[in-house]
């Protein structure tokens, strides 16, 4: 049952978690064989909790043996990224391939062209510079968030601008090529094996948007979309993911600068957003999650319009292509 | 096209709304805009039509919005963008920004 506006807790969260488990595994199994009809999974690990997860379910629905988990470091991935990601397949007893993505990087010149975008509002970003886009906290007061970027020198100085509209694109569009590549290479291994790709995304980055179309938006069945963050570290802790891995903070591990998903995306700590993207499906007033989160009544207004704004964004992403005409066909 | 500084809350409105109409689909869409319509929650522009809303009235206007004037009070109508540029305008002509 729903909780009433003063009922709300970081509990509504709880799930059975064993229980949990297993009807996930089972339904991966079942949509997987009966109607993708692929015969296990390939599944791309960051070293972060999602895919750790996403792996450990994977091996309970198909067994270890037909689990793949594609590794894909590049030049700018966090230094432990790769050791995680070992941990994470390890301690799930699948099968690894890494695949070292920079030299595909670099010749679709996905940095380069990303410099050259933040040399447009920052002329002295150079070799040797490290680099991150972030946004500005719901929690302060300002309502808009604009993008910036901000930029470390080689000898270890701060630097932040704001992006225009077109460098920010670009930016963007540059990086991505990061997270399609790796989608590309998924499939790869999938058409060789006849597996499926499995996805990654939780419920926030589901519901929110917070994927690449053709990149890591794309799969085949995603056997965690439903479950909110804190739900899904509850889960990894059920079925044995490193702790090491579920006390990681959540990164995007796109930009040199290490990044957090909260500056880059979503702008308020994920387990108060958890609680209030729960409320605002509940349909509960802002005044529930504020009790709930220990966040002033007019942040949490804030977040729900934010919530509103990135649906509608994430639209064009969730969108299938189109077909302009009826495709009907007897039988 | 008139310099910006002889700019007037006619001729502003009239550009900010052909800015909108050319590069925001929604407003191309028949959406008619009153002035005091929120771009954010009308869902003409997003953080990155902010963005580009702010690009264009630098370059068109010549004149520098500084971060803590990126505020919905000042960008987030139409009403409140002309309002803001009259000001900024009034403060660079009478600061000589444009030598006329």
């Amino acid at each position: 049952m729903a909780p009433t506006e003063t009922e709300l807790t970081p509990d509504a969260l709880r799930l059975d978690a064993a229980k949990a488990v297993e009807e996930i595994a089972e339904r991966l199994r079942e949509t997987t064989y009966r109607d993708l009809r692929r015969r296990g999974a390939v599944v791309g690990l960051s070293g972060g909790v999602d895919s750790g997860l996403v792996a450990f379910l994977c091996a309970r629905a198909f067994g270890p043996e037909r689990t793949l988990g594609v590794l894909m470091p590049e030049g700018e991935s966090a230094p432990d990224t790769l050791d995680l990601s070992r941990v994470s397949a390890e301690a799930a007893g699948v099968e690894t391939v890494v695949e070292d993505i920079t030299p595909i990087l670099e010749a679709v010149g996905c940095y380069e062209r990303r410099d050259a975008a933040i040399r447009t509002v920052m002329p002295e970003y150079g070799e040797g510079w490290k680099a991150k886009i972030v946004l500005p906290s719901l929690l302060g007061g300002q309502r808009y968030s604009l993008f910036s970027v901000v930029a470390e020198s080689p000898e270890g100085e701060r630097r932040e601008a704001r992006l225009t509209a077109a460098a920010y694109r670009e930016v963007v569009a540059a990086t991505n090529f990061k997270q399609r590549v790796r989608k590309m290479l998924e499939y790869h291994h999938a058409d060789r094996l006849d597996y499926a790709v499995v996805g990654t995304p939780n419920r926030l980055e589901y519901d929110q948007g917070f994927f690449v179309k053709n990149g890591d938006g794309s799969a085949d069945v995603k056997p965690i979309a439903h479950l909110y963050k804190t739900q899904v570290y509850q889960l990894a802790e059920e079925v044995g993911v490193p702790a090491e891995i579920r006390e990681r903070p959540p990164t995007t591990d796109t930009y040199a600068l290490e990044q957090s998903q909260e500056e880059f995306y979503f702008s308020v700590p994920f387990d108060k957003l958890d609680l209030c993207l729960y409320a605002r499906n509940q349909g509960l007033a802002a005044e529930a999650a504020a009790g709930a989160t220990g966040l002033e009544t007019e942040v949490v207004e804030r977040v729900y319009e934010d919530i509103e704004r990135k649906r509608r964004a994430a639209e064009y992403l969730h969108a299938p292509p189109l077909v302009l005409a009826s495709l009907e066909r007897a039988g | 096209m008139p310099p910006p500084s002889l700019s007037n809350s006619e001729t502003i409105e009239r550009e900010i709304r052909e800015f909108l109409r050319e590069n925001f689909p929604l407003s191309a869409d028949g959406v008619v805009l009153s002035q005091d319509d929120s771009l954010i929650e009308v869902g003409v522009i997003d953080s990155t039509g902010v963005l580009e809303l702010i690009g264009f009235i630098e370059e068109r206007y010549e004149v520098e919005i500084r971060d803590e004037e990126v505020l919905p009070e000042n960008l987030d109508s139409i009403a409140s963008i002309i309002r803001f540029v009259g000001e900024k305008l009034g403060a660079a002509s009478s600061n000589g920004a444009h030598g006329d």
